[in-house]
């Protein structure tokens, strides 16, 4: 695998952007959300749009869509040429006719994209039938055709299907082939790939390649990984605040990033390279685990009985300022384990040794002493705080339920702020008032206040951007040297597990299939399932931060 | 699907008995006495007990109340103590005008409401929005007499156009049935149009956020299409709990509109019952209630697995 490297000069321009401005409501006083962008795509060209959140990715490609929420934004400014024409000066009733014939969308999030009570073959055909007079049977073979393009299995149950019964690739792939089947001049996807696992995401991307290919479709894709892009893209565009900061061939913006702030991207993107081992310092492990296991059983009276097979035979120690990473794809199990161990679900197999006490099978209330040494880090900091309350009543809550008088738990809250370098005065505000990344530290200084022995970090760094990422593992870092806590660090994300794991745990199916230090298990994976998962890390063959490929 | 329904029904056995218990206790524990108002104010204390004793009422509570319920598993409902006619009889003669009213009524709701909703989730924060949800605040407000007397002034006293009072069942004829039936169940459906259409208006307000919809107006859907196809079987589930829990509220709950146009229902058979402490017509009512309120919640629930196929029983 290398970067794309095809010459587009000579091709029609399929897109060109001229100074787009959008702005916030009808009389804002805000800055743009977009302050006059330019770009183009030609025919078959791939041009990806990179940059963190906020930036004005997102609101770019809706912008050509047409899609800005009513009312919110509006665009102010500049032009939207597709194949020559304006976009921007058509009406409402003109653009409906373009979208799906001319220029088609495919969203983030597929579980949510499509309409969950409508059948998906109703779905890809409502495209023919809001824009073209084919027969009954002429739609059909043209919907069951593009779905065979999109290679789905089996693809005349899959018409008959409703989205909750598919996977995630596959409705993906629905929404591709639903974008695809008029064969538009223009494709924008958005971050198509960020919520499939890796290796759905591959196959995803060398679909998007292929049709790209097929149809000479010029596509605009949105995305904030960098692994990504080195896959994809012919050109890159990296934005921020609403500005182009730079455009150029895929290869000069790896190699030779002009802006300081492609140069600060690049050097944030986690390395695949593990880190320097750690010597273990051979302490006593603060928790063990012996072949825990968590199995679902549901039915009953009058009804089928099942079982499902969460996680099982799970084993491992875990030293004081030492990382567990726990690895693996959506439905491996990952999380399930981290659950047993918090004991927020009571394992059906196996031992939970903290500190040498066995609590896989403690009340409620023989649990509660132990709680406090056990905390955890949820995914999403935007749900994970209350809304309602300040950052001092979610900060206190812990302790003040242990029995800490307020003044020094609250003393304490202000200590760990600035370990976290949030100002003293958060205290004061509410969730809404930071910004994703600031939430997540304020939710591991959260954990922290009861000063436990082992931190659980589930997918605590997948939800914000990479340079947010990197502060964010940075501070756990510093977090466990100065404490000596250790953790659990619950990822997707093999490149994050090689920079901050000692160790590494990989889950598939409910079961482990390899585990042992870091470095040997990312560097020379045993199992198959382990090398399958790193083959599928985009962009695993280029050092972003050393601007070069990679040498094996 | 079957053991499903199968076991919902079962499970009304147990909320049956335990009605039943509770009206059979709490209609003997509040004052009042059935035999006392059938002897009328003059009568002695012999003929008072002669009463009571003919009526069974001197028997233990635990006799008459297995007495009851042996009688309900043999169909025999006991007989009026106050008209000596079969429950069974009285209460079926009455059953009839309410339902159709009750029918009526949620259909003429259903078919106002939902256009509403779905029109102010549409218009969110215009006039027309505003407009809507000021009239749902007015239907919840006004009382249900007022609305049933204004409306009994200008279409039957002003205009004429209907007559005021009575009720003609639907076997005599569609139009004598509407024209006695529609004042009353515009009457009653003021309220529920006002409640199905804000809680339309606030489904679809959810459902018009979801990715889905973005991703049918990046497919060209147009506006009516993205409403009534793409969001409102989305937005089904929480309007169809409402229309049941209205419609069974609607079947115990029509006294006063009953009262007001002089239709012989339920709602006034349980009035007359109660003033009368007419233990057996009463006790009849509310299991039949009880009953009902049962079935129309597990048809609700059926209903679901049509609008949303995640779910299956």
């Amino acid at each position: 695998m290398e970067l794309r490297n095809k010459d587009f000069s000579a091709e029609p321009i399929v897109l060109e952007i001229k100074d787009l401005v959008v702005e916030v409501g009808s009389k804002s006083v805000l800055p743009p959300i977009l302050k006059g962008i330019s770009f183009d795509i030609r025919h078959g060209e791939t041009v990806c749009l990179v940059g963190e959140s906020g930036s004005g990715k997102s609101v770019t490609s809706l912008a050509t869509m047409g899609l800005l929420p009513k009312d919110a934004l509006k665009v102010r400014g500049g032009e939207i040429r597709l194949k020559g024409e304006n976009l921007v000066t058509l009406s409402p009733g003109q653009m409906k006719q373009r979208r799906a014939r001319d220029l088609a969308m495919i969203f983030q999030e597929p579980m949510t994209a499509l309409n969950p009570v409508l059948k998906v073959g109703a779905q890809i055909m409502e495209v023919l039938d809001l824009h073209t007079r084919l027969s009954a049977s002429e739609k059909r073979a043209k919907v069951i055709d593009i779905m065979e393009q999109v290679h789905l299995p089996d693809v005349e149950r899959i018409f008959e299907s409703y989205p909750h019964q598919l996977s995630g690739g596959q409705r993906q792939r629905i929404m591709i082939a639903m974008a695809l089947i008029l064969e538009p001049a223009l494709l924008i996807a958005d971050e198509p790939t960020t919520a499939l696992d890796v290796t759905t995401q591959k196959q995803i991307l060398s679909l998007i390649a292929e049709l790209q290919e097929k149809h000479g479709t010029a596509v605009l894709f949105i995305t904030h990984d960098m692994g990504v892009v080195a896959e994809i893209a012919d050109r890159v565009c990296v934005m921020r605040h609403g500005e182009i900061l730079e455009t150029g061939t895929i290869r000069q913006v790896l190699e030779e990033p002009r802006h300081d702030y492609t140069k600060k991207l690049l050097s944030a993107v986690p390395s695949l390279i593990p880190r320097e081992p750690r010597p273990d310092a051979g302490a006593t492990p603060v928790l063990v685990t012996k072949d825990l296991g968590k199995t679902y059983r549901s039915g009953g009276f009058l009804a089928k009985k099942s079982e499902v097979r969460a996680s099982y035979g799970v084993n491992f120690d875990l030293s004081p300022g030492r990382t567990l990473g726990i690895v693996g794809e959506s439905g491996s199990g990952k999380t399930t384990v981290a659950r047993s161990i918090m004991r927020l679900i009571e394992p059906t197999e196996g031992q939970i040794l903290l500190e040498g006490d066995d609590i896989a099978h403690l009340s409620t209330s023989a649990m509660k002493p132990k709680r406090k040494k056990l905390q955890v880090v949820f995914q999403d900091p935007f749900r994970s705080l209350n809304p309602r309350w300040t950052i001092a009543r979610s900060l206190t809550e812990g302790p003040l339920n242990y029995g800490v008088p307020y003044a020094e738990a609250i003393a304490e809250a202000k200590r760990l702020l600035q370990i976290v370098s949030l100002p003293e005065d958060a205290l004061k505000r509410y969730p809404h008032q930071f910004s994703g990344g600031q939430r997540q530290r304020i939710a591991i200084a959260r954990a922290v206040m009861l000063r436990p022995d082992v931190l659980v970090a589930d997918e605590a760094v997948s939800a914000l951007d990479v340079s947010v990422q990197a502060q964010v593992l940075d501070l756990l870092d510093e977090l466990q040297r100065q404490t000596g806590i250790a953790i659990i660090f619950i990822t997707h994300d093999l490149r994050v597990a090689a920079q901050i794991c000692d160790e590494v745990l990989v889950m598939k199916r409910g079961e482990v299939v390899e585990q042992g230090p870091a470095g040997q298990v990312l560097h020379a994976p045993q199992h198959e399932y382990t090398r399958a998962l790193i083959n599928a890390a985009p962009g695993r063959f280029w050092d972003f931060a050393a601007h070069k490929p990679l040498v094996a | 699907m079957l053991t499903y329904i199968l076991k919902r029904i079962l499970s009304v056995i147990p909320v049956l008995f335990l009605v039943s218990v509770f009206v059979f206790l709490m209609l003997r524990l509040t004052p009042g006495d059935p035999a006392a108002i059938l002897a009328g104010d003059n009568a002695t204390p012999e003929t008072l007990e002669r009463i009571r004793d003919a009526m069974g009422l001197n028997e233990p509570l635990l006799t008459q109340y297995v007495k009851w319920i042996g009688g309900i598993l043999h169909g025999d409902f006991g007989t009026s103590l106050i008209s000596s006619v079969p429950v069974l009889d009285l209460v079926s003669q009455r059953v009839g005008p309410s339902i159709s009213l009750a029918v009526l009524t949620i259909i003429i709701a259903i078919c106002v409401a939902i256009p509403m909703g779905v029109i102010a989730a549409w218009k969110h924060r215009t006039w027309v929005d505003y407009l809507v949800m000021s009239f749902s605040v007015l239907g919840f407000s006004v009382p249900v007499f007022l609305v049933g007397y204004v409306l009994l002034l200008i279409f039957s006293v002003k205009l004429g156009w209907l007559p005021p009072q009575g009720f003609k069942p639907l076997s005599a004829g569609i139009a004598p049935f509407m024209e006695r039936a529609i004042l009353p169940a515009l009457t009653l459906a003021s309220i529920y149009i006002a409640l199905i259409a804000r809680m339309t208006r606030a489904a679809m307000l959810d459902v018009l956020n979801e990715d889905y919809i973005r991703t049918a107006r990046a497919k060209g859907v147009g506006d009516r299409r993205l409403l009534f196809v793409h969001a409102l079987k989305n937005a089904a589930v929480p309007i169809a709990t409402i229309v049941g829990a209205g419609f069974a509220l609607l079947i115990s709950g029509v006294v006063v509109t009953e009262t007001i146009f002089n239709i012989p229902g339920i709602g006034r058979l349980t009035v007359d019952a109660v003033l009368a402490r007419d233990y057996p017509v009463i006790q009849a009512l509310i299991l039949l209630t009880a009953t009902l309120y049962v079935a129309v919640n597990l048809l609700i629930d059926l209903s679901y697995s049509l609008f949303d196929p995640r779910i299956r029983y």
